[in-house]
C-alpha cells in the first residue's frame, strides 16, 4: 500500500516535470489542442451570425511621455569697456553661461579678459615699468546670482514688441593680475531684449572690487566695465 | 562662399532649425481647463494675447522656466504658465507629467548644485558644488574651491559624502566627510616659494536651510588635514559663511 502511493507521487512529479518540456518540443508552428478547440467554436460562432457587423479597428497609441524643450540655459559672449584703477581703460571681452532657475532669478557665470594698459606715473617719469608684459594681462571670473527686477517690453515702431528685463547682479569671484589671484566681489546691473525667443542682446556694467597691494600699500580697487553682448538660450 | 564663412552659414542655419522645429515632432496637449491664457511673454506682466478653449489641442514649442509657450492650430504662440498647463492633458487622457522641484517633492529631489563663499584658514574662499543624492539622506558631493588669499593662492577639488539628518526639516543640519587634491602657488612676490599639489582630507558639518521652491542656503564648517611632504601635516579650519543652492 505504502509503496503505491510512492509510486504515484513518484510518477505524479515526473509528469508535472516532464510534460511542460514535452510541450516545448510539440510547440512550434502546430497549434496546441486548446487553440483547435477555440477556432472551432469561433467557426461555429461564424455560422451561428454572432460574428460583429463592423470590426473595431482599434489602434493602440502610443504612449509617449511629452519631451518638452527645455531652454534654461542662456550662453553668449560679450566685448566691451574694462577701466582698470590706476591702468588706464582697454578693451574687455568675455563669456557667459547662465542658468535660469526662475522667471526672476538666475545665476551666471562670466570670464573676462583685458590687458592693462600704463599708470600715469610710468608715462610721467619714464622710469621702469611697474609690470611686465605678461603681468599686464588681466583675466577674471565671477559666479552670481541674478534678478530680474523690472521685466518688459520694448516697442520700436508700431508693430513690434520684444520682450526685455532689466536686472541686478551680483557675485563673487577672482581675478588674476599682476601675476596672482585676488578675490574678487562683483556687481551691477544689465539690460537684455530678445529679438526672438532663443536670442538675447545684452548691455551690462559691473564693478569689480578687490585688494591690491602692487603700489606699495594695501587698497580697495573699484575696476568698473562695461559691456555689450550677444546670447543664445538653449 | 568663402570657406571661413562656411562654418558662420552653417551655424546659423542651425539656430534658424532650432527656431523652427517641425509641429509633428512637439508634443501635443489637450486642454482641460474652462481656457487658458496665452501671454506675450514668459513672465506674470506680460499681456494676454489669446485664449484658448477648453476641448482644443495646442503644441507645447518650448518651455522657460516656469513658463511653457504653444502654438494654437491658427499658428498662434504665446507662453502660458505651469499652473494652466498642470490643468492640460495629454492626448492620451493622462494629466501632463511635469515633475517639478518644488516644496511639494523637495523630499525627491536628487541632483542639486551651488556656489559658497567663505574663508579657508585666512584667505577668502570661492567654492562650487554639485551633489545627488542615493537616499532622502545621504548624498555624494563633488567641490571645486579656490582661495585667492594674501600670499598664496590656492585651488582644491574634494569628493564627499554628505549626511543630512533630518532632510524633511525647513533647516537640517547635516555631517560631510571626504578627500581631495589641493593646489597651492604662492605669490609672485614670495621669492623661492614652489608649487605643491597635497592630498586633502576633511570633516565637517552645516546646516541646511529651504528657502522656497527650488533654492537653499547653507553655510558650513570644514576641518582640513592637508597631507604635506613635510614632517607635519597641516590642519586647516574652513568656513563656508553662505552658499546658495538649487535643486532639480
Amino acid at each position: 500500500m505504502e509503496v503505491h502511493r510512492l509510486r504515484l507521487l513518484f510518477l505524479s512529479v515526473i509528469a508535472a516535470t516532464a510534460l511542460p518540456g514535452c510541450a516545448m518540443f510539440g510547440g512550434g508552428d502546430a497549434a496546441a489542442p486548446a487553440d483547435i478547440a477555440e477556432s472551432a467554436a469561433s467557426d461555429a460562432n461564424d455560422t451561428l451570425g454572432n460574428r460583429p457587423v463592423i470590426e473595431p479597428q482599434v489602434e493602440r497609441r502610443e504612449i509617449k511621455r511629452a519631451r518638452i524643450d527645455t531652454e534654461d540655459f542662456e550662453i553668449g559672449a560679450y566685448f566691451g569697456v574694462l577701466s582698470i584703477e590706476d591702468f588706464e581703460s582697454n578693451t574687455v571681452y568675455g563669456g557667459r553661461l547662465a542658468y535660469h532657475l526662475s522667471e526672476d532669478f538666475f545665476i551666471e557665470g562670466t570670464v573676462g579678459r583685458s590687458k592693462a594698459g600704463r599708470t600715469s606715473y610710468e608715462t610721467l617719469s619714464g622710469a621702469a615699468a611697474l609690470l611686465d608684459d605678461d603681468d599686464r594681462n588681466y583675466t577674471y571670473y565671477a559666479l552670481s546670482v541674478g534678478w530680474n527686477a523690472l521685466p518688459g517690453e520694448v516697442f520700436i515702431g508700431k508693430n513690434r514688441a520684444y520682450n526685455s528685463a532689466f536686472y541686478l547682479v551680483a557675485g563673487i569671484g577672482s581675478t588674476t593680475f599682476a601675476g596672482d589671484d585676488r578675490f574678487t566681489v562683483s556687481g551691477g546691473f544689465g539690460y537684455r531684449i530678445l529679438p526672438t525667443d532663443w536670442l538675447a542682446v545684452h548691455f551690462d556694467v559691473r564693478d569689480h572690487v578687490f585688494d591690491i597691494d602692487l603700489l606699495g600699500k594695501k587698497k580697495i580697487v573699484n575696476n568698473l566695465e562695461a559691456h555689450l553682448g550677444l546670447s543664445i538660450f538653449f | 562662399m568663402p570657406h571661413w564663412l562656411r562654418p558662420i552659414a552653417l551655424l546659423i542655419t542651425f539656430f534658424a532649425a532650432a527656431g523652427t522645429q517641425a509641429d509633428d515632432e512637439l508634443p501635443k496637449i489637450l486642454v482641460a481647463d474652462p481656457y487658458i491664457e496665452l501671454h506675450s511673454g514668459p513672465g506674470r506682466g506680460y499681456p494676454v494675447v489669446h485664449v484658448v478653449e477648453r476641448g482644443r489641442e495646442v503644441v507645447i514649442v518650448k518651455r522657460r522656466t516656469d513658463w511653457f509657450q504653444v502654438r494654437t492650430d491658427r499658428d498662434i504662440e504665446g507662453w502660458v504658465p505651469r499652473a494652466q498647463m498642470i490643468a492640460t492633458l495629454e492626448p492620451t487622457g493622462e494629466p501632463l507629467d511635469l515633475q517639478e522641484p518644488a516644496r511639494e517633492n523637495y523630499m525627491s529631489r536628487r541632483w542639486q548644485g551651488g556656489i559658497m563663499a567663505g574663508d579657508f584658514g585666512g584667505a577668502s574662499e570661492v567654492s562650487v558644488f554639485g551633489g545627488y543624492a542615493f537616499s532622502d539622506n545621504l548624498s555624494i558631493e563633488l567641490t571645486l574651491n579656490h582661495m585667492p588669499g594674501e600670499y598664496s593662492a590656492a585651488y582644491s577639488a574634494t569628493l564627499g559624502l554628505m549626511h543630512v539628518f533630518v532632510p524633511e526639516w525647513r533647516a537640517s543640519p547635516y555631517f560631510t566627510l571626504g578627500t581631495g587634491v589641493i593646489h597651492v602657488k604662492p605669490k609672485a612676490t614670495l621669492v623661492q616659494a614652489e608649487d605643491r599639489t597635497d592630498q586633502i582630507g576633511y570633516v565637517g558639518g552645516g546646516i541646511q536651510l529651504y528657502l522656497t521652491r527650488r533654492f537653499m542656503l547653507r553655510t558650513e564648517y570644514r576641518n582640513n588635514i592637508v597631507f604635506t611632504s613635510r614632517d607635519d601635516n597641516e590642519e586647516v579650519d574652513e568656513w563656508k559663511y553662505i552658499g546658495f543652492a538649487f535643486f532639480f
